[in-house]
């Protein structure tokens, strides 16, 4: 394909590829397929957990989310669980108050409510940077929590939304109290979801937006509208957000200012750090790690359990740039990490 | 066809009582390779920066191939072909030369918004950024990431991002900024070498370079033009000597 590269003069080391590097890049590895497949492991392994399983995907789903704007884009945000909330209360109101519980079109609607909210917000958000970015994005999230808690004629207020009943998957798979559907389905929209995350971080797009990140001031001086690229991918990772919510209001049939809060937008960016940002599994591999260690540890001492993440995130910080992602892919012997 | 590519006309810029510009009338002819220079504060980056959009002037006009291109955002101007490189790095840490460099080629393109198709599809894109890089001899480290480059291959890449874009008018605030004298003709002889539709002004305080590299040199001093002509001229003008050696009259003249 390329003409350029046989420039080399004979008997100097060969120039490399850049097309080779580029598909390398965007090729499924084996670790891939391998981590994907082992998400299937819990209907065997672990059908107790399937509950805790399903919460993962859609907690994994919402850190995937804020990857896309933190991790890519390098847009921080501790608001980011107003378009979870925005989309889990809309699939809820449009079952609960419209008796409307067609999971599928629930969850489209539900991500695009969260679309638009994300967009709204969005003028803002690319007006402002680091400190000014934090504060907006933690005020969104409390002028969310109480339009959500005043309205409590439409959201069930601090009661929390009563009521929801969500009908089969196409009609046909119901979901059970073990949670096989629960977590087929989740696992479904958090692989759909990934896959277009994944194909549009290897995208012309994804590539300014990491040009963004890396230098804000160089990228209009390239030709590039940042703005309007900062603002279309928050919008896409709001409604991936809300899709995340929509989710969890499906498969609980609740839904509570909780899903709103500061706490869950604290907890989602604390999953990805863990994890490791921009790199997509970094966020998977948060929200497993986290929501088992809460599992594990609320179990032994409720109270104290966020003393050792604290400690973790510390650690991460201090030692593990790139996450615990990042920390894995060293142990990794170099000859493999191609595959 | 005597449209200058890039003229100004009567800027002003005021920074509080500071005046950093002051009626500038400019003229880039086509093809120009001009050098501006100027002492230390003498508005010379303040300059480029309006032209680029980066800063607004308080009044005055800025043409392109004589469009006025006054109220255009910076990203705006540069898809009309008029491009800068900056005095200090500006490039992108973690980035790989080549997905730099072909992030500037989708974004001239117009397909840096696809967030469908993949990068790899884009062959045509990726062999252009590769054959820019080449030209500036880089294509053997386009796959190391910006911040592993050597100091001179990042003054390269600063010049690679530029050319990415296809530009009409380049302004290089001092390309060679940094780089050891003794490389400094190296890197403006892929200047001059540039294809002859290119118009060039740039920056530089080295003046054997800019009487070796310039067909005519533009002096700014205090916000204002004090003189413009060619070399010999410049070199031999009583007021830019003062400017450059002060008031006493010895000591050679600023060329070497």
């Amino acid at each position: 394909m390329s003409a350029s590269r046989h420039d080399a003069p004979a008997g100097t080391s060969p120039l490399p590829d850049p097309h080779l590097f580029l598909r390398r890049q965007t090729r499924w590895g084996m670790f891939e397929i391998l981590f994907w497949l082992a998400a299937l492991l819990p209907f065997w392994l672990f059908p107790t957990y399937l509950s805790l399983a399903s919460q993962i995907a859609i907690t994994a789903l919402f850190a995937v989310s804020l990857d896309l704007i933190l991790g890519y884009a390098g847009i921080i945000s501790l608001g980011h669980a107003v378009f979870f909330g925005v989309g889990a209360y809309t699939t809820g109101i449009l079952s609960a108050r419209y008796g409307w519980g067609e999971p599928i079109t629930g969850l489209l609607i539900g991500g695009a409510a969260a679309a638009v909210v994300g967009y709204v917000t969005s003028f803002v958000i690319v007006r402002v940077q680091h400190l000014a970015l934090l504060m907006i994005t933690l005020g969104l999230g409390f002028i969310a929590v109480e339009i959500a808690n005043s309205a409590a004629w439409l959201t069930g207020g601090a009661d929390g939304l009563q009521d929801v009943d969500t009908w089969p998957i196409f009609g046909y798979f119901k979901f059970d109290f073990y949670g096989y559907t629960a977590y087929a389905y989740s696992l479904a929209v958090l692989f759909i979801m990934f896959v277009i995350s994944r194909r549009l971080v290897h995208s012309p797009f994804g590539l300014s937006l990491r040009g963004i990140r890396e230098n804000a001031v160089r990228m209009p001086a390239v030709g590039a509208p940042s703005r309007r690229r900062l603002r279309k991918i928050y919008v896409i990772s709001a409604a991936m957000a809300g899709v995340a919510g929509a989710l969890l209001t499906q498969t609980t049939d609740f839904a509570s200012l909780e899903v709103l809060g500061f706490q869950r937008s604290a907890d989602v960016a604390i999953m990805l750090i863990l994890g490791g940002t921009g790199q997509l599994y970094g966020a998977i591999l948060g929200a497993l790690i986290f929501l088992i260690a809460r599992d594990q540890l609320s179990g032994m001492n409720p109270q104290y359990w966020y003393f050792w993440i604290g400690l973790l995130l510390m650690a991460v910080v201090l030692f593990l740039p790139s996450g615990i992602l990042g920390g894995l892919r060293r142990l990794v012997p170099a000859r493999w990490r191609s595959l | 066809m005597s449209e200058p590519a890039l003229a100004t006309r009567g800027l002003n810029k005021q920074f509080g009582s500071l005046a950093v510009a002051q009626s500038i009338d400019i003229s880039l002819p086509r093809g120009a390779r001009h050098a501006l220079i100027g002492p230390n504060g003498a508005g010379k980056t303040t300059l480029i920066n309006m032209m680029t959009g980066l800063l607004r002037p308080d009044s005055g006009r800025i043409l392109l191939e004589g469009g006025d291109i006054t109220a255009l955002s910076p990203d705006a101007r540069v898809k009309r072909g008029l491009v800068r490189t900056f005095q200090i790095n500006t490039l992108f840490p973690h980035l790989t030369a080549l997905e730099s460099v072909t992030l500037a080629v989708c974004e001239r393109r117009g397909e840096a918004g696809n967030w469908w198709k993949q990068l790899p599809t884009y062959g045509e894109a990726v062999d252009e950024a590769h054959q820019i890089l080449s030209s500036l001899r880089l294509a053997e480290d386009c796959l190391r990431p910006t911040h592993a480059l050597a100091y001179g291959q990042q003054r390269l890449l600063e010049i690679a991002l530029a050319l990415a874009t296809r530009p009409k008018v380049l302004l290089l605030d001092e390309p060679a900024a940094g780089v050891p004298s003794s490389e400094s003709a190296g890197l403006f002889e892929v200047i001059a070498n540039l294809p002859d539709d290119i118009s060039v002004l740039f920056i530089e305080h080295d003046m054997n370079i800019v009487f070796r590299f310039a067909s005519r040199i533009i002096v700014l001093v205090g916000g204002a033009v004090l003189v413009e002509g060619p070399p010999d001229e410049i070199s031999s003008d009583p007021r830019v000597r003062e400017v450059y050696l002060g008031s006493s009259h010895h000591g050679a003249a600023p060329h070497g």
